[in-house]
């Protein structure tokens, strides 16, 4: 771990009780999802990091608790230090609250995180789906979410595939 | 599965002012198809008479599943997924996919491979930002800079033809190296457009930089301040012509960028302008870069020798029963990754494309999450288009370079 990492790492493991893991000289805080708030505040405003690079998450289907991991990739320009949170949340209705009063790139990272993986965002300025169409069922990122497929059309299953395919109504 | 939700006009109510929906502003579509839009966006505009009130970008027309499906492949073969991301910038997405790969299973890279990815990467910025300077003349009526860009860049697409066998979709950086060496034609066609370029880049500056045509259409337009950007995670030339100085490859040098000299330029106005003179300088640092790079190649391994994780080439096949077998369990199997996760950045010509690749310990990843920068660049520009006019949109859409495979994945 970076030297200067240390006594941040710190001071936000005794304050929150955060656990810490890591890989190749990246730092990963597990925190509980009341806290990131908090923690986020603490950290862009007394230790510089003032880039939220990545907002994501991390399906581990079938374990169920928890069951995702939503991820903070945190960047200090000042520094030039790197700190990843990571907030483990249960499979059964997924919750975070929202992080966008301090940071303005959380809004559509947070619709994605909504709509890729179905983890509500409470308190969500403007919560709808992002990429896919309203209407769409399920969150295609979940490892449940099957990866689908359309079959080429031959000879012999032409007409077969001509059914299915979807045309306008008469 | 969810039950499918009934969508009502009431949830997006709350996306436009009051006025609009007495009716005293009017709401304008602009896209999805849309010449100025770069691809399939669609702009939910609400006017007052000219003047933009709101800037709603609906995004997601692109959307393929890039992530999901990389997540259903080995590592090798979900290299290909990310040449279709940000398609103006095949070569860097490889660059960030390979890296991440590399850090994850702990992989060394041999020196020369390292420059041929250095100069490959700069030849595609320079290539991206070239299409960038044109569709920038194409927005604002400057027809002749879209062919006199294209004209540059298809110098640089027969380079990579020429090192990868495919203008675009080159899949040339591999896990541990790339695809194989370089051709002896190389050095000259690298050295050709080195003496041709910066020429031409003088050209443009001579058509535009102090054209008040051009001048009257971008400055003082859509002026992001150094806060506003950084809280929306803006990066790249957008964030140093507000006047931020981070580039990644200054700042956290990777493939061996640390031993050339190259500035990089920032600039504090933040507006239309300030990004085309930062885009304009890039170019000749880029140049500078690709100069030494190339100065300073030397010859030897193209790959690793790390058979656990590079394929061995075609002739050790024939004669080595170890490599037939690791050739066989690589491109049936793929190679093992450890249960962790990692996350690398590179700076792609948009700004900071970055990778959070999680392993099982199996032979897929868990998860590939793609950090791309156009996705938060756009997501700026509901704040800063406000109050100026419908033309001047176009001209700020274009400036912070967005590319749509990009955005939607």
């Amino acid at each position: 771990m970076d030297t200067r990492l240390e006594p941040i790492v710190k001071i936000i493991q005794e304050k929150f009780g955060a656990t810490f893991e890591e890989f190749r000289d990246e730092v990963h805080l597990f925190l509980k999802p009341e806290q990131i708030v908090e923690a986020l505040t603490l950290l862009r405003d007394e230790h510089k990091f003032e880039l939220l690079s990545a907002l994501t998450a991390v399906d581990y289907y079938p374990q169920t608790s928890p069951r995702f991991h939503v991820v903070y990739q945190l960047t200090s320009l000042a520094q030039n230090l790197s700190l990843q949170i990571r907030v483990p949340v249960n499979g059964t209705s997924p919750k975070v609250p929202t992080v966008t009063g301090l940071y303005g790139m959380a809004n559509w990272r947070e619709r994605e995180l909504f709509d890729m993986f179905g983890i509500e965002v409470e308190g969500h300025p403007d919560p709808r789906r992002i990429l896919m169409p309203e209407d769409t069922e399920g969150h295609p990122l979940r490892k449940d979410f099957p990866l689908g497929y359309e079959e080429p059309q031959f000879t012999f299953n032409f007409d077969e595939i001509g059914l299915m395919k979807p045309r306008p109504k008469e | 599965m969810t039950q499918i939700e009934e969508v009502s006009i009431d949830q997006f109510k709350h996306l436009v002012s009051a006025r609009a929906l007495t009716g005293e502003t009017m709401l304008l579509n602009m896209g999805p198809q849309h010449p100025s839009t770069h691809g399939v966006l669609r702009l939910l505009l609400e006017l007052d008479g000219e003047i933009i009130v709101n800037c709603i970008p609906d995004i997601g027309y692109l959307h393929t599943g890039i992530e999901k499906n990389m997540e259903a492949k080995t590592y090798q073969k979900a290299e290909v997924m990310t040449d279709r991301l940000d398609y103006m910038n095949p070569m860097g997405n490889n660059l960030a996919y390979v890296m991440a790969v590399e850090k994850l299973v702990g992989l060394d890279v041999p020196i020369r491979a390292q420059g041929l990815r250095v100069i490959l990467v700069e030849l595609q910025r320079i290539a991206s930002h070239l299409v960038w300077l044109g569709s920038v003349g194409l927005d604002l009526a400057a027809m002749s800079m879209f062919l006199y860009c294209f004209r540059e860049r298809e110098l640089i697409l027969d380079i990579f033809e020429l090192v990868s066998g495919q203008r675009m979709m080159t899949t040339y950086f591999r896990p541990g190296g790339v695809w194989r060496d370089v051709p002896v034609e190389f050095e000259k066609a690298v050295r050709d457009f080195l003496k041709i370029f910066p020429a031409r880049i003088d050209e443009y500056e001579k058509l535009l930089t102090k054209n008040p045509l051009f001048l009257d259409r971008m400055l003082g337009l859509g002026i992001l301040d150094s806060a506003t950007a950084l809280s929306y995670g803006v990066t790249g030339p957008t964030l140093r012509a507000s006047g931020v100085d981070w580039d990644l490859r200054k700042a956290r040098p990777y493939s061996g960028y640390e031993q050339y000299d190259f500035n990089v330029p920032v600039l504090t106005e933040g507006d239309t302008y300030a990004r085309y003179l930062v885009h304009i300088q890039e170019f000749r640092e880029s140049l500078k870069i690709i100069e030494q790079a190339l100065n300073k190649l030397p010859f030897g391994p193209v790959r690793s020798e790390n058979r656990k994780f590079v394929p061995p080439p075609r002739s050790e096949i024939g004669v080595s029963m170890e490599s037939l077998i690791h050739h066989f369990k690589l491109w049936t199997e793929g190679f093992p990754a450890p249960k962790a996760s990692v996350y690398s950045a590179v700076e792609s010509p948009r700004g900071e494309l970055g990778l959070l690749l999680e392993g099982d310990g199996g032979p897929k990843p868990l998860r590939v999450h793609l950090r791309t920068p156009s996705f938060d660049n756009l997501s700026v520009l509901s704040h800063i288009v406000n109050g100026h006019l419908v033309a001047d949109l176009v001209a700020i859409l274009a400036s912070i370079d967005i590319v749509l495979g990009d955005i939607d994945r």
